[in-house]
C-alpha cells in the first residue's frame, strides 16, 4: 500500500496553492510592516522579521514533504498519544515556559522557541475526530455531547492558565464542527439568541427597552401558539430568564477586569478612550481606512510602517494589506479565504470516513475563527483578541500549526481512495 | 437531516465574508476620513521660514539685515531632564518656568515639537548646544529677526512682530499662521507683501513616537522657502543720522525730500527709540515700556502730528490768489492792524513784500477777494460758493487728505469745507468775518509736517509734486515702485507765478531767519510758528536749495522752542547743508542747536 500513499495526482491542488497565496502575500505584507525607507534591507535579510519569515516558509514545506510522505494512518493511530503530549506540555509550559508579557506562552531552549498552545490545536482536532469517529457517537444524545465537550475543555483550561484568552477562545469555534456533526439545532438557536440579547444588552443604555421588547415578543409567541399550560408557561419562564439575565449582564461586565470591560465598550463607541484601549483599534481603522479602493502602494504605507499600529506584523497585518492595497486587496485576499473554507467543506463532505470528515471540519472552524476574528477586529467589528491570521501573520508557531492543521487533512484528503468506507 | 448542514456552514462563510467586505468598502471606500487622520498623524507639515527681505538707503547702506535667533523646541514624550539643578543651570530657567512650559508643551501634543524657550541669544545658544545631546527631546529651531546697524529711522523703518488675532482674521490670503511674524508698522508694514518672501513647506514623515523618517513621497511636495525682495528706501542714511543727531533731546519732526522725484531723504520724529529693542524676546516689554513714556516715542510725528500751518501757509494764499487773478505781484494792501495783529514793517506792500515781511492784514484783505467774488448776491451764499472754490484749490497742494506716503496711519490734517462751517455755524450763519483766520494759516487748518514738506517741494518743483515716498528701488530696480510715486501731480498753479513766490522766499530769509542763511547756497524758506495753546509755541521752517536747481526740500518742526527763525530753520539750514555739501562749515549753529536753548 505505501507505494499508492503518495499519490501526487490525488492531492488537492487548489487548496494546496491557495495556501501558498496566502503565505506569499503574508510574507510580503511582513516585509512592508517592517520596511523602513531609510534603511535599505532586502525582504530576506533576516535581522528583519520578514527574512526570520522565510526561514519559517522555508521549514513548514519541510514540514508539508513530511506530512504528505507519512502513511495516512499514522495521524489516527497517533491521534490520542498526540493529544496526551500536548496537554502534558501545555501542563508544563507554566513551569519551564518564558515569561513575557505577564503571559507564560512558549517553551524551549535558547531562541528557539514554540508555543504550545498553537499546536494543541491540530492535536485537539484529531482528538475530537478520534473520539467522535466511533459509529454510536451521537451529538444529539447528552452523554455524547459531555464527552466531546470534555475533550475540547482539557486544552482550554490549560490555555486559560497560562493565561492566553484569545487562543482559547478558538477552540469554541468546534461549534461549527459539532452542528455539522449533528448537535441540535435548539442549541444555536439559543446561542445566536444569547449573542443578540448581549450586544443589545451591551449596545442600549436602557435594559427596559429591551426588557419591554423580550415581554412583547413572548406575548406574541403565546398568542400564535397552542396556548397549551405548558407552552405558555415554559415560554414566560423563558422570556423572564432573558430579562434577568439581560440584567444580570451588566454587573457581569462590571466584575470583569477594567482593560477586558473597556475591550467590549469600545466596540459600541470606538472613541470612548482614543489613546488608551480605543488606540488599537482607532490606528488599525486608520490605517486600513486610509487605504482607499486601490490603497497606497506597496511599502507605501505610512500608519502601519510608522508603528502608529500596534502588533503591526503579527495580529494586525491585516492593517498593511489594508493600507497598502486598499479595498481591491483586501477583497483578494477575504476571498481567497472564502474559497479555501468553501473548499475544505467541500473536501470533508467527499470523504469516506467519519475520522477524516470530522477533523477536516475541525480544521474549517478553527481556520474560519481565526479569519473572522482577526480580520473583525482590526476594522471594530470584534474586541481586541490577540489571534493570528492563518499563514499571513508572522510567527514560527502559528505557521507551523496552521500548516500542520491544513497538510495533515490534505494528505487524508489525498489518501481517501484508499480507506473503507466507514460513515456513522 | 444533516444534508442541508454543510450548505448552511457554506452559507455561513460566505455572510462572513460579505459582512468583512461590507464593512471595509464602508471604511475604506465610502469613508474618507481616515485618509485625513493617518495625513495628520504621520505627515507632518514643517514651515520653512524665508529670509525677510533687507532694507537699504538711498546709497546702497544696509539699514536693515535678519540675526539668526535661536527657539529651543520640545517634544515632551522624548524629554528627559535627568540631574534638574544642572539643567536649570544650564537653560538659566527657575523649575517653575521649568514645570509650566513642560506641561504647556505636553498639554499642547506629548508627540509633536512645541516651543520651550524662545529666542535664545546667539551665546546663549553658543553655550548650550554641546550639551543638547544629553537631553532627549530638546532641539533648536533657527529662525532670524530683524536688527539694525545704526539705531536710527525707526519710525520710518518700522518694526516687526507677532501677528495679532485681528490681522489674521482680516487676512483673506491664508498665508498668514498664529505666531508668524509680519510688519506692524512703517515700511515693514506697507511692503510686508515685497519683503516677507514666500514660506517654503516640507512634509516628513514622523512615527508614533515623533521621530523624524524621512521626506514624504521623496519630497515630491516640498517647496523650498524664496527670500523676500531687498528694498533700498530713498533715505539718506548720513542725513539721518545726522538730523537725529540735532534732534536729540527735542520733540518734533523733520521731513527732507526730493523735489525732482518725491522721494524722502530723511524723515525723523522725536523723540526717537533705538529700533533694536523692539526685536527679538524683548519686544513685548520693550514695547509697553515705550508705550508708557509721556514723550510718546512710539508716536510718528511727521505723519501724525497736526499743526496749524502758521504764515507759512500765506504762499499757498499768495499762490492762489495770482492764480485766480485776484492778485498780482503789484497787489498792495495796507497793514491795517485793525484787521488782524501784525509786526512793525513798512506800509502798504506789494505781494513780494507781503510774503517777506509776512504781514498778517494783507493776507486778511487778500483771502476776502478771492472768498468773496460776488459770484451770489447773498453774502453767505457768496462765501461758501468761494470757500470751497478755494479748498479745491488748497486740496490740490496735498492738503486735507492723505499723501498716500508708503506708510500706515498717515493723518489728512484738515482743510474746513462750507459743509463744516455749516454745520457748525448752521447754512446761512457764518461769513468771511467767521473764517478769516484761515488767511493766516490759523483756524481750523491743520497739516502735517509731511504735507509741509511736500509743500516746500511744491514751492521748488514751480508747481508740482511726486507723492512722497520711502521707496527707491525694489531688488535694485527703481522702475518696480509702485506706479502712483512715479506720477506727477500738478497744483494747479501757472509755474511763473513761482518765480516771484521763490525770490520772496529767498529774500525772506534775510528778515526773519538770518540763521539759515549760507554763502555758498541759496536756500528759499519761509518760517512758521504754530501756535500752541499749552505751551510755548512750536518753531516752524520750510525751506528748499538750492534755489535755482532745488536737490532738497525740508520742513522742521521743533516743539515748544518758539519762534520759527530759530531752532527750526536753523536745523533745517544745517540738514540742507550736510546733504548738499556732505560737511558742516559752522560749527557755531551747530552748537546752538545741540544746545537747545531756543526760549530767550
Amino acid at each position: 500500500m505505501r507505494e499508492t500513499d503518495i499519490n501526487i495526482n490525488r492531492v488537492d491542488w487548489i487548496t494546496v496553492m491557495i495556501y501558498f497565496a496566502l503565505v506569499i502575500i503574508g510574507w510580503f505584507n511582513i516585509y512592508a510592516a517592517v520596511y523602513d525607507g531609510q534603511v535599505d534591507k532586502s525582504i530576506f535579510d533576516t535581522s528583519i522579521n520578514s527574512g526570520i519569515q522565510l526561514v519559517w516558509i522555508g521549514t513548514a514545506v519541510a514540514i508539508i514533504i513530511v506530512i504528505m510522505a507519512a502513511d495516512y494512518r499514522l495521524f489516527e493511530n497517533l491521534a490520542i498519544p498526540i493529544y496526551l503530549v500536548m496537554l502534558v506540555l501545555l501542563l508544563l509550559t507554566p513551569f519551564i515556559g518564558k515569561e513575557v508579557n505577564g503571559q507564560i506562552l512558549t517553551i524551549g531552549v535558547g531562541s528557539f522557541r514554540i508555543q504550545p498552545g498553537e499546536f494543541a490545536k491540530f492535536a485537539t482536532a484529531l482528538a475530537l475526530a478520534k473520539f467522535m469517529e466511533r459509529p454510536t457517537f451521537d451529538l444529539s444524545k447528552t452523554k455524547y455531547q459531555l464527552q466531546a465537550f470534555g475533550v475540547l475543555l482539557l486544552p482550554i483550561i490549560l490555555i486559560i492558565l497560562q493565561p492566553d484568552t484569545g487562543t482559547a477562545m478558538v477552540y469554541f469555534s468546534m461549534f461549527i464542527m459539532f452542528y455539522r456533526e449533528g448537535l441540535p439545532q435548539k442549541y444555536y438557536v439559543l446561542g445566536l439568541g444569547m449573542i443578540t440579547i448581549t450586544l443589545l444588552a451591551l449596545g442600549i443604555e436602557n435594559n427596559l427597552y429591551l426588557a419591554g421588547a423580550i415581554v412583547i415578543i413572548v406575548a406574541i409567541l403565546i398568542l400564535m401558539g397552542k396556548k397549551t399550560p405548558q407552552q405558555i408557561i415554559g415560554f414566560s419562564v423563558i422570556g423572564i430568564a432573558l430579562i434577568a439575565f439581560t440584567y444580570s449582564l451588566d454587573f457581569a461586565v462590571s466584575k470583569l477586569p477594567q482593560h477586558q470591560q473597556n475591550r467590549i465598550m469600545v466596540l459600541f463607541n470606538p472613541d470612548i478612550d482614543p489613546l488608551g484601549v480605543g488606540w488599537n483599534v482607532t490606528q488599525s481603522k486608520i490605517a486600513i481606512g486610509s487605504g482607499g479602493l486601490a490603497g497606497k502602494g506597496y511599502l507605501q504605507g505610512t500608519q502601519t510602517k510608522f508603528d502608529f499600529v500596534p502588533e503591526q506584523h503579527t495580529d494586525f497585518i491585516f492593517c498593511t494589506l489594508g493600507e497598502e492595497f486598499g479595498w481591491l486587496g483586501s477583497l483578494v485576499v477575504i476571498s481567497l479565504f472564502v474559497t479555501l473554507l468553501t473548499r475544505l467543506v467541500f473536501m470533508a463532505e467527499r470523504q469516506k470516513n467519519r475520522f477524516n470528515r470530522i477533523y477536516g471540519y475541525c480544521v474549517i472552524s478553527i481556520l474560519m475563527f481565526h479569519f473572522m476574528i482577526n480580520i473583525a477586529m482590526t476594522i471594530g467589528l470584534f474586541p481586541v483578541v490577540g489571534i493570528p491570521l492563518p499563514f499571513f501573520s508572522y510567527g514560527g508557531s502559528s505557521l507551523w500549526s496552521f500548516t500542520i492543521l491544513l497538510f495533515i487533512f490534505i494528505k487524508m484528503d489525498s489518501a481517501r481512495a484508499l480507506q473503507l468506507g466507514r460513515m456513522g | 437531516m444533516n444534508d442541508q448542514r454543510p450548505v448552511v456552514i457554506i452559507i455561513f462563510v460566505f455572510i462572513v465574508g460579505a459582512v468583512l467586505l461590507t464593512k471595509l468598502f464602508m471604511i475604506q471606500v465610502m469613508d474618507d476620513s481616515f485618509m485625513k487622520r493617518a495625513e495628520r498623524n504621520a505627515i507632518q507639515r514643517i514651515v520653512d521660514h524665508p529670509y525677510r527681505g533687507l532694507v537699504y538707503d538711498r546709497n546702497g547702506k544696509l539699514l536693515v539685515y535678519n540675526n539668526p535667533i535661536f527657539d529651543l523646541m520640545i517634544v515632551p514624550k522624548e524629554f528627559e531632564v535627568g540631574d534638574t539643578t544642572r539643567f536649570l543651570e544650564l537653560f538659566k530657567i527657575s523649575k517653575e518656568q521649568l514645570i509650566e512650559s513642560y506641561q504647556a508643551a505636553r498639554n499642547y501634543s506629548p508627540v509633536k515639537p512645541s516651543t520651550f524657550i524662545k529666542q535664545i541669544s546667539t551665546n546663549d545658544f553658543a553655550r548650550i548646544q554641546d550639551f543638547l545631546i544629553d537631553y532627549p527631546g530638546l532641539f533648536i529651531m533657527t529662525r532670524s529677526v530683524r536688527s539694525y546697524p545704526n539705531p536710527i529711522a525707526s519710525h520710518a523703518l518700522g518694526y516687526i512682530g507677532e501677528i495679532s488675532g485681528r490681522q489674521l482674521e482680516r487676512d483673506s490670503s491664508g498665508y498668514y499662521v498664529q505666531g508668524d511674524y509680519v510688519g506692524l508698522s512703517g515700511m515693514e508694514r506697507f511692503y510686508e507683501d515685497q519683503l516677507r518672501g514666500q514660506k517654503g513647506v516640507k512634509y516628513k514623515m514622523v512615527n508614533v513616537r515623533g521621530i523624524d523618517k524621512g521626506p514624504f513621497k521623496d519630497g515630491e511636495y516640498d517647496t523650498a522657502s524664496v527670500a523676500g525682495h531687498n528694498i533700498n528706501s530713498s533715505i539718506d542714511m548720513e542725513l539721518q543720522k545726522y538730523g537725529e543727531m540735532l534732534m536729540m533731546g527735542k520733540t518734533g519732526s523733520v521731513v527732507a525730500i526730493e523735489p525732482k522725484t518725491g522721494e524722502i531723504l530723511s524723515m525723523i520724529s522725536a523723540p526717537f527709540y533705538d529700533p533694536n529693542s523692539l526685536t527679538g524676546s524683548d519686544f513685548g516689554k520693550n514695547y509697553t515700556e515705550l508705550n508708557k513714556l509721556e514723550t510718546k516715542p512710539l508716536f510718528n510725528r511727521p505723519i501724525m502730528a497736526t499743526y496749524p500751518p502758521g504764515s507759512i501757509f500765506k504762499i499757498v494764499q499768495s499762490l492762489i490768489g495770482l492764480q485766480e487773478g485776484i492778485l498780482t505781484p503789484e497787489t498792495t494792501f495796507a497793514c491795517n492792524k485793525s484787521l488782524v495783529a501784525c509786526h512793525n514793517h513798512p506800509s502798504p506792500v506789494n505781494l513780494f513784500g507781503a510774503i517777506r515781511n509776512s504781514c498778517n492784514p494783507y493776507y486778511h484783505q487778500a483771502f476776502r477777494q478771492i472768498i468773496n467774488q460776488e459770484v451770489s448776491s447773498n453774502t453767505y451764499k457768496d462765501t461758501e460758493i468761494g470757500l470751497d472754490e478755494w479748498r479745491d484749490h488748497v486740496l490740490k497742494f496735498g492738503l486735507g487728505g492723505q499723501l498716500g506716503v508708503d506708510m500706515p496711519n498717515e493723518k489728512i490734517g484738515d482743510v474746513p469745507s462750507s459743509k463744516y462751517y455749516n454745520r457748525v455755524y448752521g447754512e446761512g450763519r457764518w461769513k468771511y468775518s467767521t473764517i478769516y483766520s484761515l488767511s493766516i494759516g490759523q483756524g481750523e487748518l491743520l497739516v502735517t509736517p509731511l504735507q509741509m514738506a511736500n509743500l516746500a517741494a511744491i514751492f521748488a518743483n514751480k508747481g508740482y509734486y511726486y507723492t512722497p515716498h520711502l521707496i527707491r528701488a525694489i531688488d535694485g530696480d527703481n522702475t518696480k515702485i509702485p506706479a502712483e510715486y512715479q506720477t506727477k501731480h500738478m497744483v494747479g498753479v501757472d509755474a511763473h507765478h513761482f518765480d516771484m513766490v521763490q525770490d520772496a522766499m529767498a529774500e525772506a530769509l534775510y528778515g526773519t531767519a538770518t540763521r539759515a542763511i549760507m554763502k555758498d547756497i541759496q536756500i528759499a524758506g519761509k518760517t512758521g510758528t504754530a501756535q500752541n495753546p499749552h505751551g510755548e509755541d512750536h518753531s516752524v521752517f520750510i525751506a528748499f536749495a538750492p534755489k535755482d536747481n532745488p536737490q532738497i526740500a525740508i520742513a522742521v518742526y521743533v516743539e515748544n522752542a518758539g519762534w520759527g527763525g530759530r531752532a527750526a530753520a536753523s536745523t533745517a539750514s544745517l540738514m540742507i547743508e550736510k546733504y548738499l555739501k556732505d560737511s558742516i562749515s559752522r560749527p557755531a549753529l551747530e552748537e546752538y542747536v545741540l544746545a537747545g536753548n531756543f526760549i530767550y
